[in-house]
């Protein structure tokens, strides 16, 4: 094999387009207060090479020029920064463990706070309504879910979502344990499903920022599931502390299938409530 | 070079192809590799024991922020992508789907092309989508090794194929004869 040729001098230093993006979100955080310097940069990145191809830009340095003169881009960038999407009963797994194991403890509470932190479009509270609905615990829940993202937030409460996403939905929702019918939680009209409203009477949607807020309540329930993992380790950690600080004790903490709190400080201060799925038990 | 991470992409007929390739590698392989198969949700755990069960190497569904390490093999979970975020170490996202695959091929390759360049081995093997293509463009973009399961002898040739259009200085060689080429590699007999 030949030896990989180089067409150009490289700088010395630090990769070039690693420095542009640094540039940028120092920029974006001195000017307008966003911090995304906790974020993983392999995401990131992909996430802002996105935009700098729909803006029509080549370089990141031009994604910082119009980003930080034009407060309308600012705010297209944002969106395509911060947007994450979910799916109803996402990881069926975890939402059927939920029902065996969390239920029980739950059902002896007489009133039961649940965070669940990283709206994105409202799948996951939703999916915990209809689960506490049918478990009979609903009337005595309340779900805060909160996100960074005011425009997602806005979708999630508005529930509408594409039609042809209802039969994944649904397949997650038989796998996640549901007694029901799943059409039993939506109004489809044309290529839309709307999410009955009376499943979102103890849902307060509401702007919270990991990185940057601190706890407001003290939770029986927080999940954060599939949002630090677009954080880097020393973000993780402090998030992880303000979830550990918002939990009650005994209260139960849910993360992703992909994440873990093995290898965090939490790790001594919590117990898996059930063998192979990221829900775990606060001790003490 | 000096390769320092090992990233190979699969789809169809990806589980013969790895069985295969894990086969080969011997305990004593310095270098880490990351495996995306496309793989059904409900596939998880299975096919880390099914790989496990025939590699010297310790095979693990790969964790966000996991450190990488030499004599593994680390495996994308289902429904997630697996990037690479720094040297060392992996990271997971759930962004959309990329050329309807979540995990994505091309995702890992590009995340660890820029982090680790010309240290950098990637392999594209069986499949049935260009998956991969872009990602192995990207990997040869900068300064990394390219290799190419040889189309003619892959259990379903279109993602080989797909690579090698896009990386037509690809090496190719037939699915026995990759394991001892990265093993060459790691070792720095083939410099």
């Amino acid at each position: 094999m030949g030896l990989p040729v180089v067409t150009d001098a490289e700088p010395p230093g630090e990769d070039l387009e690693a420095v542009e993006i640094e540039l940028l979100i120092e920029g974006v955080f001195r000017h307008y207060g966003y911090d995304f310097r906790g974020y993983a940069r392999a995401s990131l990145r992909r996430r802002l090479l996105a935009i700098m191809r729909n803006e029509g830009l080549k370089t990141f340095s031009a994604l910082q020029d119009r980003v930080l003169h034009d407060r309308s881009a600012w705010d297209r960038c944002l969106q395509g920064i911060s947007v994450n999407v979910s799916a109803m009963f996402r990881d069926p797994q975890f939402f059927l463990a939920f029902r065996r194991h969390a239920i029980p403890l739950l059902r002896t509470y007489p009133f039961i706070r649940i965070w669940q932190a990283g709206s994105s479009l409202g799948e996951e509270a939703y999916s915990l309504a209809i689960l506490l609905h049918e478990e009979g615990l609903y009337e005595r829940s309340l779900i805060y879910s909160t996100d960074i993202n005011e425009a997602a937030l806005r979708q999630a409460r508005d529930g509408i979502y594409p039609a042809d996403l209802m039969q994944r939905y649904t397949q997650n929702y038989i796998q996640a344990g549901g007694t029901r019918s799943f059409s039993e939680y939506y109004t489809a009209r044309y290529e839309l499903a709307i999410i009955r409203p009376a499943l979102r009477d103890n849902i307060v949607f509401s702007q919270h920022n990991l990185v940057s807020d601190g706890p407001f309540n003290e939770f029986n329930v927080v999940l954060c599931r599939n949002v630090m993992i677009y954080f880097t380790k020393p973000l993780q950690d402090k998030a992880l502390a303000l979830l550990h600080a918002s939990l009650s004790n005994f209260g139960l903490l849910g993360v992703g299938a992909g994440e873990s709190l093995r290898l965090t400080r939490l790790d001594k201060l919590y117990e898996p409530l059930v063998d192979g799925q990221r829900l775990y038990k606060r001790l003490g | 070079m000096t390769p320092e991470l090992i990233v190979i992409g699969t789809s169809l007929g990806g589980l013969n192809a790895l069985t295969v390739l894990l086969d080969r590698l011997p305990s004593t392989l310095s270098v880490p590799v990351v495996v995306v198969q496309h793989r059904g949700i409900g596939m998880n755990g299975r096919l880390v024991t099914l790989l496990a069960q025939r590699s010297k190497l310790r095979v693990v569904d790969a964790e966000d922020k996991m450190p990488l390490e030499a004599r593994h093999v680390y495996l994308a979970p289902a429904d997630y992508h697996v990037l690479i975020e720094s040297k060392g170490t992996l990271a997971l996202s759930t962004d959309p789907p990329v050329r309807s695959a979540r995990p994505s091929i091309d995702v890992l390759f590009e995340s660890a092309a820029v982090v680790y360049g010309a240290n950098l081995v990637g392999v594209v093997m069986t499949g049935a989508s260009a998956d991969g293509a872009d990602g192995l463009r990207c990997v040869k973009d900068r300064g990394g090794m390219a290799i190419v399961e040889d189309p003619a002898t892959a259990e379903c040739s279109t993602m080989p194929s797909a690579a090698l259009a896009a990386t037509p200085v690809a090496a190719v060689l037939p699915l026995r004869r990759i394991a001892d080429y990265l093993v060459a590699l790691a070792d720095g007999a083939t410099a």
